[in-house]
């Protein structure tokens, strides 16, 4: 499913949060938004799963206005993994991942097998199933996150929202998300604060104070200058000899060696 | 043991049934104890008479104890105990607070302030009137605590301290329109109903509850999804498809409208709304499919059975049943915080 941005603003106390937006991501793409703390990226991912109330600008799922779809039908094709999501109740990890199935039910309409299926298959996509009866209270951070994505993941949606889905997790669980949400058959829009994760999108949208500074392939968009300009920092491009994959290495601007 | 080993392939009808049984021994019970000892085939025989004309020799007098005083008080206790505990599911699902309560938000405080109002300055009148003046004080009062709430920035605590102020409001208002309008007699009458009491109720008092709480429990059942997908925040719930404003003005709404008419039935009843929905949910877990059947169930036996104590505490004398709820609330009570503090 297609997703398009166009003039997308939200303010919050007379200040723009996010202004302008103007973007389309294809059909089974995997978009990156990088941007530096504070540029709007997670903002821009609430616009785009119609979760913010007086936004400007539109959003289209495949040409449809997201305003003229109601909240279920949003969430049957978009989901949203936002940060910092938490609960004081007791649920267990599946408990937590069966909620993804909201959407999809209702009081005459209950959770059956085909459900229950969904949801083995969510828990076990992020290596979460040996742990499903587990009290939310008691797992760690990272295993948390994996929890929201399969939670995100049992929605069956058609376009995936991750902000910063990578953060909490070690880094083996980092690969294999990034693994999985790229071989996933669906529409990706993630933020992440890696750039080198970034460069494994198809494309990135930079965010600078809550407009898109730049947008293109990974390797067009993430030049030196660009990020010198951005993020305040060095960088180099490296290659790893094993598969030439091209990797950014950073330095404070101020260490800088001064060219004469 | 789960509960698919202990009840075979269908545990809910069974466990349905089995809840239905408790149910209805609970009501059994509250009409046989009391001051005056009903012998069970007394009881029997009176429901017999009256439900299917069976024409069993009965005494009158007990017969007339058992069908217009016992049975239609416990009828009551059972759906104004259903009502509140459903009350307490709703608000604390929806709020995010593990205190929130009809009670604790200034709900009932509101309530007891727009009967009040209709019982002296004789607005209205008659039983619906006193239940649509409760209806009134309760939205009015709720609609503050929301207000104050917001305007100090939100949050679940924020709306429990606004809750805090809200009860004290209307608390300060009901003993303002006693103090200037009622005569002593009046307030007399007027602070023993406040303290809950259910020593007036008779079969019109039960087709205003009995419907009010099936009404709550069938709307609570419709959205126990909604409520569960409200564990992560209103954004999360909102993110999972549901219509959250919708959601919070209908189930807010039963909720405001189950308390006003318990509260113009009953008095002010404390502490159900908050300790039984922790206490099953201590037992059935946090999941509301199960949390909503079970807490209306034991709402309605833990007030019947506060309300046969009320009558038993003292000879000759009844205890207001709000006086019994908050003797074994405050201690639930106590044990929740201590819980909530233990846990990781």
């Amino acid at each position: 499913m297609r997703i398009s941005v166009a003039q997308a603003g939200w303010r919050a106390g007379g200040r723009a949060i996010v202004a302008d937006v103007t973007l389309e991501v294809a059909e089974g793409e995997t978009f990156g938004l990088i941007g530096p703390n504070g540029s709007g990226k997670s903002t821009l991912l609430r616009l785009m799963a119609g979760l913010l109330p007086r936004a400007e600008g539109e959003v289209r799922l495949d040409g449809l206005p997201l305003t003229g779809l109601g909240r279920r039908e949003t969430a049957r094709r978009v989901a949203l993994v936002e940060q910092q999501a938490e609960t004081a109740e007791a649920l267990t990890a599946r408990d937590a991942v069966e909620l993804g199935r909201t959407p999809w039910l209702s009081a005459l309409a209950p959770f059956g097998p085909a459900d229950r299926a969904i949801v083995d298959e969510a828990l076990a996509a992020v290596g979460m199933a040996h742990m499903a009866g587990a009290r939310w209270s008691t797992l760690s951070g990272g295993e948390r996150q994996r929890l929201h994505i399969a939670r995100a993941l049992a929605q069956r949606p058609r376009i995936l929202l991750l902000d910063e889905p990578t953060n909490h997790l070690d880094i083996h669980h980092q690969l294999s998300l990034l693994r999985l949400v790229s071989r996933l058959p669906v529409t990706v829009v993630m933020a992440l604060h890696d750039l080198n994760q970034a460069m494994a999108c198809d494309r990135i949208g930079v965010m600078a104070e809550g407009r898109l500074a730049a947008l293109g392939p990974p390797r067009e968009v993430l030049t030196p200058e660009r990020l010198a300009q951005i993020f305040r920092v060095g960088a180099t491009r490296l290659q790893d000899p094993a598969d030439e994959a091209t990797l950014l290495r950073f330095h404070c601007l101020e260490d800088l060696p001064r060219s004469g | 043991m789960t509960v698919a080993a202990t009840f075979g392939p269908r545990p809910a009808l069974w466990l349905g049934l089995l809840g239905a049984a408790a149910l209805g021994l609970a009501i059994l019970a509250g009409v046989v104890i009391g001051e005056t000892p009903l012998p069970l085939p007394t009881v029997m025989a009176t429901f017999a008479n009256r439900i299917w004309d069976a024409g069993l020799a009965v005494d009158p007098i007990e017969a007339g104890i058992v069908w217009n005083y016992r049975l239609p008080r416990t009828l009551v206790a059972a759906a104004c105990g259903a009502g509140l505990a459903l009350s307490g599911v709703v608000l604390q699902s929806l709020v995010r607070n593990a205190l929130a309560d009809p009670y604790l938000l200034g709900v009932s405080a509101g309530a007891s302030t727009g009967a009040v109002a209709v019982a002296i300055l004789g607005v209205g009148g008659g039983l619906v009137g006193l239940s649509a003046g409760a209806f009134g004080g309760a939205l009015l009062a709720f609609a503050l605590v929301a207000l104050l709430a917001r305007a100090a920035g939100g949050g679940s605590a924020t709306l429990v301290l606004a809750g805090i102020a809200g009860s004290q409001l209307f608390n300060a208002l009901t003993s303002f329109f006693i103090a200037r309008s009622a005569s002593a007699e009046q307030a007399r009458g007027i602070m023993f109903w406040l303290l809950g009491n259910l020593s007036g109720v008779r079969w019109p008092d039960v087709t205003l509850a009995l419907p009010a709480a099936l009404a709550g429990l069938l709307l609570c059942l419709w959205h126990i999804r909604a409520m569960d997908a409200f564990s992560f925040g209103t954004q999360s719930a909102k993110a999972l498809g549901v219509p959250v404003r919708r959601v919070q003005a209908v189930l807010i709404g039963i909720t405001t409208l189950m308390t006003a008419v318990m509260v113009s039935l009953v008095g002010s009843i404390g502490f159900v709304g908050l300790v039984v929905p922790h206490a099953v949910r201590l037992v059935v877990g946090p999941r509301h499919g199960a949390l909503v059947p079970w807490a209306a169930l034991a709402g309605a036996i833990f007030l019947i059975a506060a309300d046969v104590v009320s009558r038993m505490l003292i000879a000759g004398q009844v205890v207001p049943i709000g006086v019994v709820t908050a003797l074994v609330g405050a201690p639930g009570f106590a044990l929740i915080l201590i819980r909530n503090r233990r846990r990781p």
